[in-house]
């Protein structure tokens, strides 16, 4: 697997909710090589601001991919402003992306910006899946894929709009809900309950977890978690997050 | 063409363009962007005698044309970095500088000669790393400290040494004389400022170590004021850097006295800022018709 720098182009761009924005983007070669659960850096035409933004991608087609993101700077403000037709840099694929090789019935499970990187896990997933998605509100992006893709579909929101009131446990504990393999992208708080859950059901969990990050390809350890072995990379137990991650077996990682 | 060789201490390499230590790891993971064959040499991640976890997170964050990071050396320690980096770099035709840090004297030393039978060409010495409690910046912000450490390593080196100054002092010249005293062949500089930002939505720091180093453009005219200074203090060749990102600012840093120059921060945001940087200087030799680039080292006095 490689990874390249390329300057892409903008196919659309739409706003699925408040502040929570869509883009499809058009690659040379990035597109064809990617898979879900892995991002890509995307950098700012800004000068004055350094550093690439890591951004999961969402849904993979041939020669394209989309990124569902929100705003929550002013670098992916930029990225908002762009328009069909424009140049966008990127890097990618990064990171190593969810295993699509465990058998029996899958549980995917997305809390707000954690959502839009299991839309493609769940298209690409060969067996049952279950989609267990958590909204703050109404304004549930990415509901009617989920539904298309996965066998069944349980909403959260916070504020009990629709669903069950609460978060992704909240709604998995409503509707008993059980399977053989988690997988998880979401806030912190929600992957370390998601591990005691999947712990205490005896499922294999597999997160994607974040944090700020400089180069996004390995080099400058900023985006370090902590290990429960001595890492063979690091040498100590620390993992890149943008490398060895961003999805760990849940038991692999101190959260 | 023009001639693009520079020579650090009888060590020379094809052009000026080095990476910043800390900011291209051993290279591998550059290698898929960048030709390392056309870099002057790579400049490793800082090596200590053991395996060090480094800071909490966050440990980065950016700012204004820059970026605050505090890593605290994270690294794998001299034995697994001697068994896989140097054999990676050696597969490549460029120099290789590795960058040394430590704890105490003795921690240095360790590395200093256990270096001493590898295939390196040169070592840093990291007296200014602004994010460790001990040792680091402890020998770089005062000039016994810089002179003793720099004598100290000299004596155990078997490649040249270079020692990475901290802009964080007062004094810079006095800082450059002193480990020029001391036996240094070359000096770097600026490693990073000392900076600190604070996440006014959370109202915490938005490093978990309070303070980090500042680096990329913000600081750039600072660091090629003390490369001025210190160009005028020494004799001894000098590496530039702070906030290189295009080939005119590594044409700055050169007019300002530095020998070889290199480029941190702005590997974050271009990973192949190094090779178009020294195509760049190439380009500007010829357009200006400068037959040698050591013509322009510290033309501008």
């Amino acid at each position: 697997m490689s990874t390249y720098k390329e300057t892409a182009s903008v196919v659309s761009q739409e706003t699925l909710a408040d502040g929570i924005c869509s883009m499809w983007i058009r690659t040379d070669r990035i597109a064809g090589e990617a898979k879900p659960g892995q991002f890509i850096s995307v950098y700012c035409k800004d000068g004055s601001r350094m550093l690439p933004r890591p951004i999961s991608i969402c849904e993979i087609q041939e020669d394209r991919l989309r990124i569902v993101y929100r705003i929550a700077g002013k670098g992916t403000a930029e990225f908002a402003s762009y328009t069909a037709g424009m140049d966008i840099e990127i890097a990618g694929p990064l990171g190593n992306g969810f295993p699509l090789d465990r058998e029996g019935t899958a549980v995917v499970v997305g809390g707000g910006i954690g959502v839009p990187p299991m839309l493609e896990l769940s298209k690409q997933l060969p067996g049952k899946k279950i989609a267990v998605m958590g909204y703050r509100n109404s304004q549930m992006f990415l509901k009617n894929q989920f539904e298309a893709a996965a066998d069944e579909v349980y909403i959260a929101t916070e504020d009990g709009s629709f669903g069950t009131k609460g978060n992704v446990i909240d709604a998995m504990k409503a509707n008993g809900i059980k399977a053989d393999v988690l997988y998880a992208c979401g806030p912190m708080p929600m992957l370390r309950a998601l591990k005691a859950y999947a712990e205490e059901n005896g499922m294999e969990a597999w997160i994607s977890l974040e944090e700020k990050m400089a180069c996004g390809i390995g080099a400058c350890l900023a985006c370090v978690c902590k290990s429960k072995e001595k890492d063979a990379h690091t040498n100590v137990n620390n993992k890149r997050i943008c490398k060895e991650g961003p999805v760990f077996n849940a038991q692999e990682v101190e959260i | 063409m023009a001639a693009t060789s520079v020579n650090l201490a009888g060590v020379t390499l094809k052009n000026p363009v080095m990476t910043a230590s800390g900011t291209f790891g051993s290279g591998a993971e550059f290698a898929e962007f960048v030709d390392l064959n056309k870099l002057g040499a790579v400049v490793t991640k800082g090596v200590a005698n053991v395996p060090w976890p480094g800071n909490p997170t966050p440990r980065i964050a950016e700012t204004a044309s820059g970026m605050i990071n505090a890593i605290g050396l994270q690294n794998p320690g001299i034995d697994l970095f001697c068994e896989r980096d140097i054999p990676f770099l050696k597969k490549y035709d460029t120099k290789i500088i590795v960058n040394v840090c430590g704890r105490s004297t003795e921690d240095y030393l360790e590395v200093v000669e256990r270096l001493g039978e590898q295939p390196v060409d040169m070592l840093e010495i990291n007296i200014s790393c602004p994010n460790v409690k001990e040792g680091g910046i402890a020998f770089g912000q005062k000039a016994e400290a810089a002179y003793a450490i720099t004598r100290a390593v000299k004596e155990k080196a078997k490649q040249p040494i270079i020692m990475k100054l901290s802009p964080n002092v007062t004094d810079i010249a006095e800082m450059a004389r002193a480990v020029e005293a001391g036996g240094a062949d070359v000096i770097s500089l600026i490693n990073t400022l000392t900076g600190m930002k604070i996440d006014i939505q959370k109202r915490c720091f938005a490093l978990a170590n309070k303070t980090g180093g500042l680096s990329g453009p913000a600081i750039k005219p600072v660091a090629v004021r003390m490369v001025y200074q210190v160009a005028q203090a020494v004799k001894v060749p000098i590496i530039g850097m702070g906030g290189i990102a295009t080939w005119e600012d590594a044409i700055e840093f050169i007019l300002a006295g530095a020998t070889g120059i290199s480029v941190g921060t702005a590997n974050f945001s271009n990973p192949r800022a190094t090779e178009e940087i020294a195509a760049g200087i190439e380009r500007y030799l010829d357009d200006n018709g400068i037959a040698d680039i050591n013509d322009l080292i510290g033309a501008v006095r």
